[in-house]
């Protein structure tokens, strides 16, 4: 029969269309320059973070009281902090704090996010619970109720991850229920329900593929937004507790010594700034990768 | 003649529209999309439903599938009347019939490759193994004229034709009796139309499906259609073998349908033709009497007064009008 005889090069011909369309997404994303530099910033973070017991040239916790608030040096490269601790040392393990906060808020509150989503998208009732008790956790400012939620936890680094995840899902539960709206009434729903599908089928073989990459986009945000949130609860204390190094609580202790040495004030701030400003690009970068119109448009 | 595969009796199908309340009042008015259609599908035909938009040929198709559910009336199938059926119970039935979309740019899932998605309906049933359905979707992609390297694409590589032709695979993979096919070419341009119809007629031959066929194209219906319904506001006004109702249209309605269709070979000057007066009447009011009385040349009190029902005027040419 004809079909075996296509069958024995089949593989062959989805190896070749595989390699075509992996060629064309490469081209795609080396000319989004956002991207590039979001990620690759953002990269670097990522290995300062995972690297930071390696390569930091002291210890977080070494104090060396003579050398206190030594401004940048050979033998200190960001100088010491008030109690002649190394300043590079203690920003790149602030880096892992605010690295595993930032990933870890983004997967749980995307996770959550997009089961509450989908299931309001598609369950009246449902929709309008699930909906309204978003829309009161929306309406609270977040930085309130993170530290309304860790004045009841306590200070732990998991906690903080617990109260920015229960700040965050509200927001991501919004988009995906907005985008999987949309998608429900589309006629390739319709036909798969024609065809006698289920609702699980329908809602996570059809309707999920679809709301992934505003999820991605938005996730990517909520990572730079639980950074910044980390910080800003380690800042005033409901955060990660003193002796372990946070950009947020070092920013903190710099506050009263910010006349006689700046660079305890700016260099966690700068890693602050960069890895925002990175998250940012990426999700900009993102945006462009997943729209069709603006691809076309380069093209 | 043998016994009809679908009986389609007195469907009814109305849309509530809703006051500046919502859903927290009552509807203020009905919509009656289909009101009253009465057809029997016998097997191995195709049967074509025309009529102008809005008369309720689309609404038809989809509520015999489940699509929306009916306000009354039945649609028997082996015996059963499917739209007293819960939903878990439709789905051994959706198994029979498959509904071939209009527009073939959104009736495929944009993030899905055409292998994942012709094998989705033979997943839903549960029928054969991984790789006897990874064989049968290469199979149905060469039945309906595809290559097997476009089983790793994605729908949005494909021009209109080829999608319909992925949509049409997609309904015929789990082997169906019927198909309901939605006016399945009005979206493409006129020489794929021919492809597609005539690729159509060739697998209705090749695997003995019975067919529903709307459309608001008369060469079109005329080309494919065993018999033919004409549809106006809701009501099947004319029904007849494809030949005899072309030579002689009967109901007001349908020579007026046929003689919008332009034929410049007979009438050059277009003078012989019978233009409508009017627009076609909101279906929002209850219509008492003919269905067609506001616009009918010969329309006289009794129309009005009185609904006429479809008689049997010549063998299988059914009218609905008083004065046939």
């Amino acid at each position: 029969m004809e079909t075996i005889k296509q069958k024995e090069n089949i593989n062959e011909i989805r190896n070749r269309l595989l390699n075509q369309q992996r060629k064309l997404q490469r081209r795609k994303i080396l000319s989004n320059r956002s991207l590039l530099i979001g990620a690759l910033i953002l990269l670097a973070m990522v290995l300062i973070a995972v690297l930071a017991p390696f390569i930091a040239p002291y210890s977080p916790s070494d104090m060396n009281v003579p050398n206190r608030l030594m401004p940048p040096s050979a033998q200190h490269l960001l100088g010491t902090d008030e109690f002649g601790r190394d300043l590079l040392t203690r920003v790149m393990y602030g880096a892992r704090v605010s690295m595993f906060v930032g990933l870890a808020v983004s997967i749980l509150s995307s996770v959550f996010g997009l089961i509450i989503g989908l299931y309001a998208s598609y369950f009246k009732t449902l929709d309008h619970i699930l909906m309204r008790i978003s829309d009161g956790l929306i309406a609270i400012p977040g930085i309130l109720l993170a530290i309304a939620l860790m004045a009841a936890l306590g200070g732990s680094i998991w906690n903080v991850v617990i109260a920015l995840t229960v700040v965050f899902t509200p927001s991501i539960a919004r988009v995906v229920r907005s985008s999987a709206v949309v998608i429900r009434e589309q006629a390739y729903i319709e036909a798969v329900y024609m065809q006698g599908a289920g609702h699980f089928r329908i809602l996570w073989g059809n309707i999920a593929p679809n709301v992934l990459s505003p999820l991605l986009i938005q996730a990517t945000f909520i990572f730079a937004s639980a950074i910044l949130s980390e910080a800003a609860l380690s800042f005033l204390g409901a955060g990660i507790p003193a002796p372990e190094p946070s950009w947020g609580n070092i920013l903190q202790a710099s506050k009263l010594v910010i006349n006689k040495a700046w660079w305890v004030a700016v260099f966690p701030g700068v890693m602050l700034i960069l890895s925002v400003l990175s998250l940012n690009l990426l999700g900009d970068g993102l945006r462009d990768y997943f729209d069709p119109h603006i691809s076309a448009r380069n093209k | 003649m043998n016994d009809p595969i679908l009986q389609v009796i007195d469907l009814q199908k109305r849309f509530p529209v809703y006051g500046p309340w919502g859903r927290l009042r009552k509807p203020k008015y009905f919509i009656n999309a289909v009101d009253h259609v009465f057809f029997n599908l016998f097997e191995g035909e195709t049967y074509g439903l025309v009529g102008e938009s809005g008369s309720g040929k689309t609404t038809t198709g989809r509520t015999i599938l489940g699509l929306n559910n009916s306000d009354g009336g039945q649609v028997i199938y082996q015996g059963v009347d499917l739209m007293s059926l819960e939903p878990r119970e439709f789905k051994q039935y959706r198994r029979d019939m498959q509904l071939v979309f209009q527009d073939p740019y959104s009736s495929l899932n944009p993030r899905k490759r055409v292998g994942a998605l012709l094998e989705e309906p033979l997943i839903i049933h549960k029928i054969g193994n991984q790789k006897e359905r990874q064989e049968k979707v290469f199979e149905t992609l060469d039945i309906v004229g595809l290559q097997p390297e476009h089983y790793f694409r994605f729908p949005h590589e494909f021009s209109g034709g080829q999608r319909q032709r992925i949509g049409l695979a997609r309904a015929l993979i789990i082997n169906p009796n019927i198909v309901v096919c939605d006016e399945p070419v009005s979206a493409l341009d006129v020489s794929i139309q021919a492809q597609i119809l005539n690729l159509l007629m060739k697998l209705q031959k090749e695997l003995k499906l019975t067919m529903i066929f709307i459309t608001h194209d008369i060469s079109v219906v005329r080309h494919i259609s065993n018999r033919i319904g004409v549809m106006y506001l809701g009501n099947i006004v004319e029904e007849a073998l494809t030949d005899d109702l072309f030579l002689k249209p009967l109901h007001p309605y349908t020579k007026a349908l046929f003689s919008a269709v332009p034929d410049f070979l007979k009438d050059p000057n277009q003078k012989s033709r019978k233009i409508l007066k009017g627009e076609i009447p909101s279906n929002a009011m209850q219509i008492t009497g003919c269905p067609f009385h506001h616009r009918c040349p010969q329309a006289t009190d009794f129309c009005v007064a009185e609904k006429p029902v479809m008689r049997e005027i010549e063998p299988q040419h059914f009218v609905a009008c008083h004065y046939v």
